[in-house]
Formats: structure tokens, C-alpha cells, sequence
């Protein structure tokens, strides 16, 4: 007997659902919006929010006074100007380097690989993966060193040292070794969509190897690059841990700074308007992303 | 997104931005400090705890800036102790974070070096803010093998020879070392204390770093840091701890160590007591326990550091041969006037002036100079 209400009410419920079917979208999709709300926005709203205070140089604690003065100081000081303009140049060298190794490894496991060794090279680009971000970065230092394996099989051959240890060059080498699976995985997934067909088409019209890579493949590559991009030049961009363990006198990065000033000064509100700095650029990048149609295979 | 769903953005953007009040975690006979790593090992921390009641909590730092803003967390009642280094215990006493101790209360006060009793890094118009731990002097270490003839001077460290060879630590304090250096060599700018600079000879100081720079391979964050570079070959000189030449000599790398001509800077590291602490009580034992002879040598051949404490000596000498000397535990007066310890730079030169460079400033040129 005291089921029945209940039925009614469920049953109107459903009833309501069915109705208005926005009502049914809102209440599946309420729950990760909200998520995304408090964690996600919420964070970035009060990092722009305290980058327009400052912070007492005494007491070291926050006045809550809106200023542009974090920015003002940013803007004027050689310094970071520096820092930001190496933090870029740097995560888009690693970009560039990690899409021309990616390309044709990506191609060969696509379009040549039987399916033995296409799923050999998968956990072979997946496998560092698994291993700490730290314990690489650490066993790349052993490579590079002075007494390293690198001088030792340069040595080995009659070549002279290569002094990079402790350099921006390191960083470089070591940022595209760890970001290379990041750039592999959308390119491989870009060119696999092709279909055969356009590849014999194109033949068949006599345009040789190089002509249907550079006007059929690689256009319909791209969205996969610029995916791919994306993931190296943020990752690389907002690193600390790799120029600590890594770099050498004049290697700081954006995130380096940050660090600093939270960690040292206990200048928070520093710290956030430097890391508005990366988002900004980020937003360009997507921008330019959107433009060369990286989003439009999602 | 509705002008509702802005309003709710909003009010969640607000609510995080505010750091929740304080929330205290200190009950009844439990000590939350804050520590160097290393400096509460379960090998005497365990015994007091047996001893005292007392249950010890270490959070460990990584640095003096951030024990100065682990030690404001919160509303500074979130930790109950800290073993901080001289050159944070000034902001923390004039920030009002800690406060007096009765060296009344420390049985062993009486038998701390004469230097260590009230230093002027923890101990203001005779009112102590803190009882002092162990020391270190920070060194010129080198390559035995590859750096010839061995140096006596801090200019091994300034000098092109040793181009892209030489690692310094990646700290503001590290400007000390410098004036120290002008100090003896330039005596023109009438530098006096290397913690009280004016502007000229901040600059000078600054100046000097600025060409080190180019020689320098790498400025190290952490002591595993340097013994690599060392181990390596890619740094054959550098300034140091005792803690590095330790481990990289029973590694059986050809290094040595030594307090050049100039002398050194150096740490004391001073366990200090949170002005909102609810366990005085415990605290006082853990000042207590940790100044007795025993432990003090403990903790030195543990950490590669000397005690305050004169009576640990012989009981150093027990725990491994010759560490006693090894470390300069019985030194006479006349060593520790050449180690100049370290002390936050303030605005007050201690000449009745304020235009000395304060530790804010120094921290900006600091990173100014990693550029």
C-alpha cells in the first residue's frame, strides 16, 4: 500500500524526463560540470584573482589590494622576460624535434608494421611511461655526465667529450625524450584514419611517393601534429623538476620562478601572475591549434 | 552559463581563494615540528618519546624560506617547534613566530661553547629566542687530483681556471660568501659583517657573483646535487658542507675540504618554539633532551655536523674514531672568529642605520642573477 506513492512519483519523474529531454541531459551532465566548476575554473579564477594583490615585504603576508603591479614588474624586469622567452623557445624546439622523430616512426607503425610488430612498437613507445618521470630524468643525467655513457661511447669511437651536461641543450634532449610517446600516440591515430583508397588514388594520378606524402598525407596528418603539439609544448612549458635536475647557471624556467617565489619569498601573489604568463600563451596556441582544424577529428 | 551559474563560479572562486582559518592539530603531548631531514631520527626520537610521553611529529623542510612560511601556515598554530638556521630565525623572531625560552630550564645550557650560548641569531638584548643545536662551516671543496695546487683561498671558486667546473648552492645566503670575499680582498669597501650590506656593497658583492656566473656549471639546490657533479667530473670545485666531503671521501672520490684563508660562512641551527604553541611543556623537554651530550653526538656523526654541546666530545670520539677533532667539537674560541654564521639580513645595520640590503632584497637579486 505505501509502495504506491512511490511508483506515482517516480513514474512522474520519468514522465517529466521524457518530456523535456534537456531536463535528462542536464541531470546526467549536472554532476561533471559541477566538478569541473569547483575544481578546475575555481582554481584558475583565484589564481587570477590573487595575481592582483601583493604581498607585505615585512610580515610577508598578503594585502588584499588590487594592483597591477605584479604584471608591471613582470613586464619591466629583463629578467623574466628572459625566463619566458627561454621557457617557449625551448618547449617549441622540443615540439618541433618530437614531431619530425614521431612522423615517421608514427607512418611505419601505421602503414607498414605487420600487426606483431605494430603492437611491439606500442609498448615500446608506451613502456617509459610506466617508469617514474624522476627515475628517467635521473638516467638521463648518468647518460649525459662528463664520465657519462655518452662521452664513453664517444671516446669509444675516437670522437672528443660532448660537454651538455648541465645545459639548455640537456633539457632539450631530455624534454623530447620524455614527451616523445605524448606526440606518437595522436599522430599514429591521425594517419591510420586514412584510408588506403586516397593513398592508390593519388597514385594513379602519378603523383610519386613524395608528392602524395606532402599533399595528401601530410594534410590530413596535421590535426594529428597539432594534437600532438599541444600535449609537448604545454607539458614542456610547465616543468620545474626537469631544469632543477637538469639544467645548468642560466636554465631557469617559468615554473622555476613560481617556485621560487612561493617557496622563497612567500610571494604567492608574484607566483600566480607569472603563471598567468603560460595559460596565456597556451590560449594563443589553441587558438592557432583550432585554426589548422586539430580539433575538428574530435 | 547564467548570470546565476556566473554568480556560483564566483562565490566558489572567493571562498577558495581565502585560505580556511586555521585549523590546530596540537593535542595533548604531541610536538609538530618542522626540521631539517635528519634532525629527528628515530634513534633519539623514539627514547624521548619513551622517556618524556611526549609523541614527536616532523614535517621536513627544504629549505629556510620555506620553514619561515611552514612556520606562518595556518595562523602559526599548526607546528609547535622548528629547527630553523640562522639565516631564518631573525624573520621569524621579528615576525613575532616564536618566542623566549628560560635557558634556566636546559640543564646542559652551562656546558654549550661559549659562542653558542647567545649568538646573535637567535639571542636579541640578551633575550633568547631559541636554544642552539649544531653548526657547520660551509666549504671550499675540491678535486685532489685535478685541481693542483690545492687552494687556500676562496678565489678558487672566482678564478677562469676552473671555467664550467665550479658549483655554488642555489641560495640568496650564498651573497654572504661573496662579501666575505670582498672583505678580506677589497678592503676599500669597509665591508664589516657580510649579513650587513649597504648598497655599494651589496653591488660589489653582486658584482662579483655576476662574474662568477659564467664559470659556475651549476648552482645546486640539494647536497645530492653537488656530490653527483663531484663524482661526475663535472665540477672540481665548489662551496659545500661538511655533509658532502663525508659522503663523497667513503665513496672513495679524491676530494678535500677546508676553511680558506678568508674563513667561512657558516650555519647554527637553533630549535625555537611557536609563540601559539599548547605544549610548552613538551616542548621545554625536547630542548632539554636534545642539548644532552648524548644525543648532541648522535645527531653530529648522524648529520656530519658539531654539537654545541663541549661534553659531547668523548662520547663522538666513541661513536667513530676521531670525529670529534674531524669536526672541530673541542676548537678553541679563536676558529669559530673566522666563521661568520649566518644571520637573516635585515634593514638595521646594527650601526643605529637602516640602509642595510634586507633579505627581500637579496632573495630579488638572487634570482635576478640565475637570470
Amino acid at each position: 500500500m505505501s509502495r504506491e506513492p512511490r511508483h506515482g512519483a517516480r513514474r512522474r519523474l520519468g514522465g517529466a524526463l521524457w518530456r523535456r529531454r534537456w531536463l535528462k541531459g542536464l541531470s546526467l551532465l549536472a554532476p561533471p560540470v559541477l566538478a569541473f566548476l569547483v575544481v578546475y575554473v575555481a582554481a584558475l579564477v583565484a589564481l587570477f584573482i590573487s595575481s592582483l594583490w601583493t604581498v607585505d615585504p615585512f610580515t610577508s603576508e598578503t594585502i588584499h589590494h588590487w594592483t597591477f603591479d605584479n604584471f608591471r614588474e613582470l613586464w619591466h624586469g629583463a629578467v623574466y622576460r628572459n625566463v619566458a622567452l627561454r621557457t617557449v623557445t625551448i618547449a617549441a624546439a622540443v615540439t618541433v624535434t618530437d614531431a619530425l622523430i614521431a612522423f615517421p616512426f608514427a607512418y611505419f607503425m601505421a602503414r607498414v608494421a605487420s600487426r606483431r610488430t605494430r603492437a611491439l612498437l606500442f609498448v615500446l613507445v608506451l613502456l617509459p611511461l610506466w617508469a617514474s618521470y624522476l627515475a628517467r630524468v635521473y638516467a638521463w643525467r648518468l647518460i649525459l655526465n662528463s664520465h657519462g655513457l655518452l662521452n664513453w661511447s664517444l671516446h669509444g669511437i675516437g670522437l672528443p667529450s660532448a660537454n651538455i651536461a648541465y645545459t639548455n641543450t640537456a633539457m632539450w634532449i631530455v624534454f623530447s625524450y620524455i614527451w616523445l610517446p605524448f606526440m606518437i600516440l595522436p599522430v599514429y591515430a591521425s594517419l591510420e584514419r586514412i584510408p588506403h583508397s586516397y593513398i592508390e588514388a593519388s597514385r594513379d594520378l602519378g603523383a610519386r611517393g613524395f608528392r602524395t606524402l606532402r599533399t595528401v598525407i601530410l594534410p590530413l596528418a596535421l590535426p594529428g601534429i597539432v594534437a600532438g603539439s599541444i600535449f609537448t609544448f604545454s607539458l614542456t612549458l610547465g616543468d620545474y623538476i626537469t631544469p632543477v635536475l637538469i639544467g645548468g647557471a642560466s636554465s631557469q624556467f617559468i615554473g622555476n620562478v613560481v617556485y621560487d617565489a612561493v617557496n622563497q619569498s612567500s610571494n604567492l601573489p608574484f607566483g600566480a601572475a607569472f603563471a598567468v604568463v603560460p595559460v596565456l600563451v597556451m590560449g594563443v596556441y589553441l587558438v592557432l591549434a583550432r585554426r589548422l582544424g586539430a580539433f575538428d577529428a574530435l | 552559463m547564467t548570470k546565476r551559474m556566473w554568480a556560483l563560479a564566483a562565490t566558489l572562486a572567493v571562498t577558495l581563494a581565502f585560505p580556511a582559518a586555521g585549523v590546530s592539530k596540537a593535542h595533548g603531548g604531541t610536538l609538530n615540528m618542522i626540521a631539517w631531514e635528519g634532525y629527528t631520527y628515530k634513534q633519539w626520537v623514539k627514547p624521548f618519546e619513551a622517556q618524556s610521553g611526549c609523541t614527536v611529529h616532523s614535517k621536513f623542510a627544504g629549505s629556510s624560506d620555506e620553514m619561515v612560511t611552514l612556520m606562518r601556515s595556518g595562523g602559526g598554530s599548526q607546528y609547535d617547534m622548528v629547527s630553523a638556521s640562522g639565516d631564518a630565525s631573525l624573520r621569524l623572531i621579528y615576525g613575532h613566530d616564536v618566542q623566549t625560552v628560560d635557558p634556566s630550564r636546559i640543564p646542559d645550557f652551562k656546558n654549550f661553547g661559549k659562542a653558542f650560548q647567545s649568538p646573535p641569531n637567535n639571542t636579541i638584548d640578551g633575550k633568547h629566542y631559541g636554544i642552539s643545536l649544531q653548526w657547520g662551516p660551509n666549504t671550499l671543496l675540491y678535486n685532489t687530483k685535478l685541481v693542483k695546487p690545492a687552494p687556500t683561498s676562496w678565489s678558487a671558486i672566482y678564478s677562469p681556471k676552473y671555467k664550467g667546473k665550479v658549483t655554488v648552492p642555489d641560495n640568496p645566503i650564498q651573497i654572504a660568501d661573496a662579501a666575505l670575499y670582498l672583505m678580506k680582498h677589497q678592503r676599500s669597501l669597509g665591508i664589516k659583517d657580510p649579513y650587513e650590506l649597504n648598497s655599494t656593497q651589496f653591488k660589489a658583492a653582486i658584482n662579483l657573483l655576476r662574474k662568477q656566473k659564467p664559470l659556475i656549471k651549476k648552482y645546486w639546490a640539494l647536497a645530492s646535487d653537488e656530490i653527483d657533479l663531484f663524482k661526475n667530473g663535472d665540477a672540481v670545485v665548489g662551496a659545500s658542507w661538511p655533509y658532502q666531503t663525508n659522503t663523497l671521501v667513503a665513496d672513495k672520490a679524491p676530494v678535500k675540504d677546508l676553511v680558506p684563508k678568508e674563513g667561512a660562512t657558516g650555519w647554527l641551527d637553533t630549535w625555537m618554539v611557536s609563540a601559539h604553541t599548547k605544549n610548552l611543556d613538551c616542548a621545554y623537554k625536547w630542548l632539554a633532551y636534545i642539548s644532552t651530550p648524548k644525543v648532541q653526538a648522535e645527531q653530529a656523526i648522524y648529520f656530519g655536523e658539531t654539537p654545541v654541546n663541549s661534553k659531547a666530545c668523548p662520547i663522538m670520539n666513541k661513536l667513530s674514531k676521531g670525529s670529534c677533532a674531524q669536526y672541530h667539537a673541542n676548537a678553541p674560541l679563536k676558529y669559530f672568529k673566522q666563521i661568520h654564521f649566518w644571520k637573516t639580513p635585515i634593514a638595521d645595520c646594527g650601526n643605529g642605520k637602516k640602509n642595510c640590503m634586507d633579505y627581500t632584497k637579496w632573495q630579488q637579486a638572487w634570482t635576478q642573477l640565475k637570470g
